[in-house]
């Protein structure tokens, strides 16, 4: 019988568990959260993920209040901003009352399309507008029943719109200062968010 | 400077500004019309509200090169409209105005709340016109005056 060499064996088994792993997606499924075998670098992904969508640029917009946040202080947004039925305000005090398709920096108003808050099933606060755990948020982000019916490809999608992306091109100030961005580049955070769903979207407990 | 083709109360209108000019300065000062009123210049008091592309819009704040080919009406032009018309009639039978300094900004505000809400409650009032500081507190009759313009248009 012929003996089969440590790398031959290593090839038949990765290959086992790739058709495992395509044969549980074609049925639908996502991949073992618990016991997927790059659960650790999901986890670390997942952190430099959070790193983003925790900061201001990002969570101003996931509230659990009737209204949007503002400033690296995340102070409730002046104004007397409400969120309205559909996340952009009210007939006639609307995101897009001032926010545009594109930042104004020679007014210090910044804009992309579509603008508009998150829906409260995708809150990253509490109601007292504390920043929610790493571990809820996740949950919050990899739930289709919470993030707008999104899997993975579909979150990736996400995170490739306009709106996302404004969080590292937000313009400047009425005063002229730059806005501060995520504490990693987007770039980074597409490649964590896709090291992520690789791994089955993992959180911890 | 650049050339920006706009169309202001259905008018089309030639004017060459700094790209950066807001909409504000570009109607008041360009094309005279002063109806709409500079209050804060920072979105926070709703005195320039004017409508682009339909929406409410604080006209202090948005550079001329981001308007693009949406419509631009002012309060100039309302008493033109259906329900701009119904509005200012009800402005002036509920005797709303003080020093009038807020008041197209108001009734710019008013007129976009009954174009997509025809019988607001007085919720939907106090968030719709929530942006709409009026100094001379003429607040109790602006809500009036809304109710009086939604009995109106029926
Ligand atoms: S002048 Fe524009 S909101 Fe005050
Ligand atoms: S009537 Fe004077 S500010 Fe409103």
């Amino acid at each position: 019988m012929m003996r089969l060499g440590p790398t031959l064996l290593l090839g038949v088994l990765l290959l086992a568990i790739v058709s495992i792993g395509a044969a549980s997606r074609e049925q639908g499924d996502t991949p073992d959260r618990e016991t997927t075998p790059n659960r650790p670098a999901g986890l670390a992904a997942w952190q430099k993920i959070y790193s983003v969508m925790s900061h201001p640029r990002c969570i101003n917009c996931h509230t659990a209040s009737d209204y949007p946040e503002q400033g690296d202080d995340r102070h409730r947004h002046l104004f007397n901003v409400v969120r309205g039925p559909d996340g952009k305000g009210v007939p006639a005090l609307q995101c897009a009352t001032c926010h545009r398709q594109a930042n104004a920096d020679s007014t210090g108003v910044p804009g992309a399309p579509d603008w508009h808050l998150a829906p409260l099933s995708m809150r990253w606060q509490d109601a007292a507008d504390r920043i929610l755990p790493s571990s809820a948020v996740c949950k919050t982000v990899s739930d289709p029943a919470k993030n707008g019916g999104l899997d993975g490809a579909a979150l990736i999608k996400h995170h490739q719109t306009e709106l996302v992306k404004w969080a590292w091109k937000p313009g400047l100030r009425n005063d002229g200062s730059a806005r501060s961005v995520p504490p990693i580049d987007y770039e980074e955070f597409m490649v964590a968010t896709r090291e992520w769903v690789q791994a089955g979207m993992p959180c911890t407990k | 400077m650049e050339t920006f083709k706009l169309t202001v109360n259905c008018q089309q209108k030639d004017v060459t500004v700094d790209p950066s000019t807001p909409l504000l300065w570009v109607l008041r000062e360009d094309l005279k019309m002063s109806g709409t009123k500079y209050g804060c210049g920072i979105a926070a008091c709703g005195a320039c509200t004017v409508h682009v592309g339909g929406v409410p819009t604080r006209s202090c704040v948005l550079p001329i090169s981001l308007v693009g080919e949406r419509p631009v009406v002012t309060i100039e032009a309302m008493s033109n409209d259906t329900i701009g018309r119904v509005v200012e009639e009800a402005w002036e039978s509920e005797d709303v105005v003080q020093c009038g300094y807020c008041q197209s900004g108001q009734i710019m505000s008013a007129v976009a709340l009954l174009k997509a809400t025809p019988k607001p409650t007085d919720k939907d009032i106090e968030e719709s016109m929530g942006g709409n500081l009026c100094r001379c507190g003429t607040y109790v009759r602006i809500r009036q005056a809304i109710k009086a313009a939604a009995r109106q248009l029926g």
